[in-house]
């Protein structure tokens, strides 16, 4: 099996992909834990049908660099959706819940009328489940995710005080001095980001997977938030990597493995946290 | 000039006033207790103070070399924070944000000023320690200790007893007491009138009826009185 991994790994699609998973899964893990903290586990889930609505829109229009369309509309989506917060007309859960279905309903609605495609239903398929893009990508787009994906990681790093104090207690963050909305849009703005590009991982209805999966497992384990942040981040790309190579091997989608893995070790970090109370 | 002076203050929601008309102010080692029945807008007087919100007329001013964003704030606790994975020590950091201006990390300073926060809170050896996992007694610990990295001259505390049984509510009265023996002034809204009386040195009742006052004039006035009264009874847990 070695042998054949060895053999796969000369092929250049192979290595970007690897690459590309390793740091999408990075960037992804580190927002999770503040985002399912705050109770906002579904906005990965809202903001990639989003883009799968922008991504119709694109593919009829026949956009050469489809990035163009789909990157504002998302960052757009993500800044109202995470700033509305609780003042909004539509409460959090209800908004999220209509743009995510009408979002998908129209993209799908646009690319059944004018879709340019002979195999409608497959390059549906794709966008939702992103079974081969991983496999697809081109040098420029590895430069281009490798680029936001170390921005992402750079921020992240550099506001981590000010992102647990946001996410632990707003009014007292805001009370002692810390300008929470730019904090929040420069968050939003970086979520929006990371999703897009996670799209081209997992696809479209799997993305709030690499999001929420790795904080909720290291949640059950540790009890700090360096350490649960710390351990979000080496499970995600622990599981990105496992899920692409048996993928590879096995022939499975790229996507749905990669979740399946999470979902396995959440059940084995759920089992390790029992033990650690019992014990 | 006073640390904290209130003008003829409006406060509400979306522009509608709640109530208006509010004049105190708070010196150093002044104990300041809010008290007022329920949706009186004890809560929204606070977030005004501390710049949550925008106050519908009046002023706000600082004074006494107390800037706006060196006010230490207990507030109550959200649901957010019950089931939060953080330990005692990251809490009590990030009370130090505030100070570490444009810095992105905490220095040495920042982390003294924690652990000399913790000791004074008497949670030096629960640093380590899971905040969900601690009692409620012990968690406003940690979030006063929070509060004073913050604060310089003035604590704001959000009904800091509010869910303690009666022992934890003595020990946490006699904290507060300690840090004004420190020379910190301490703003407190409060459910309880008879322990407001018995701590503050002054009173400011909201509602229906207006009174800001020291405490004893609060006792002999009418609107003091009355709801001393009321209180006695167990009528009313204003």
């Amino acid at each position: 099996m070695l042998k054949q991994l060895e053999m796969y790994l000369q092929y250049p699609f192979v290595r970007y992909a690897l690459i590309v998973g390793v740091l999408i899964a990075l960037s992804s893990s580190l927002l999770g834990v503040p985002l399912v903290l705050k109770r906002f586990s579904f906005i990965g889930d809202s903001l990639s049908h989003v883009a799968f609505g922008a991504m119709a829109v694109a593919a009829v229009m026949k956009l050469t660099n489809e990035m163009l369309l789909i990157l504002p509309i998302t960052v757009l989506s993500a800044v109202l959706l995470l700033r509305s917060g609780q003042k909004a007309k539509v409460k959090g859960d209800a908004a999220l819940a209509m743009i995510s279905v009408a979002s998908l309903g129209f993209g799908y609605l646009i690319m059944n009328i004018f879709g340019p495609s002979a195999n409608l239903s497959g390059d549906v398929c794709t966008i939702l489940f992103g079974s081969t893009s991983i496999l697809t990508l081109s040098v420029k787009e590895v430069w281009l995710c490798a680029v936001l994906s170390v921005l992402t990681v750079l921020a992240f790093v550099l506001l981590y005080n000010r992102i647990f104090a946001v996410t632990f207690d707003e009014d007292f963050a805001a009370a002692t001095g810390a300008n929470v909305k730019l904090q929040q849009t420069l968050f939003a703005v970086i979520t929006a980001v990371i999703i897009v590009l996670a799209m081209n991982l997992v696809g479209s209805l799997l993305t709030s997977a690499l999001i929420i999966f790795p904080a909720l497992s290291a949640m059950r384990i540790f009890k700090s938030f360096r350490s649960v942040t710390i351990c979000a981040a080496i499970l995600s790309v622990l599981c990105a990597l496992l899920g692409i190579v048996i993928s590879i091997l096995a022939g499975t989608p790229v996507g749905s493995t990669i979740v399946a893995v999470h979902a396995a070790v959440f059940g084995l970090s759920w089992i390790i946290g029992k033990m650690q109370k019992a014990g | 000039m006073a640390l904290l002076t209130v003008k003829d203050l409006s406060i509400g929601y979306d522009g509608q006033v709640i109530l208006s008309g509010l004049n105190f102010a708070v010196n150093a080692g002044d104990y300041l207790c809010i008290v007022g029945e329920n949706g009186a807008g004890k809560t929204t007087l606070m977030r005004t103070l501390l710049h949550l919100q925008e106050p519908l007329g009046g002023e706000i001013l600082t004074g006494d070399g107390l800037a706006a964003g060196e006010i230490g704030y207990l507030p109550q606790q959200t649901a957010v924070q019950k089931d939060f994975p953080a330990s005692v020590r990251e809490i009590v950091l990030s009370g130090c944000r505030g100070r570490c201006g444009i810095k992105p990390f905490y220095g040495r300073k920042e982390k003294l000023l924690a652990e000399e926060n913790m000791a004074r809170m008497g949670i030096g050896e629960l640093a380590g320690r899971c905040y969900r996992e601690l009692s409620g007694g012990q968690q406003q610990r940690v979030l006063l200790a929070r509060a004073l990295c913050a604060a310089k001259k003035l604590l704001l505390l959000d009904e800091p007893v509010s869910g303690l049984d009666p022992k934890v509510t003595a020990e946490m009265y006699g904290l507060i007491e300690g840090l004004r023996r420190d020379g910190m002034a301490i703003i407190m809204i409060s459910h309880d009138l008879s322990a407001a009386v018995r701590y503050a040195s002054h009173i400011l009742h909201i509602g229906r009826q207006l009174f800001y006052g020291t405490t004893e004039t609060y006792k002999v006035s009418e609107t003091g009185k009355y709801f001393l009264k009321s209180a006695e009874e167990g009528g009313i847990n204003a």
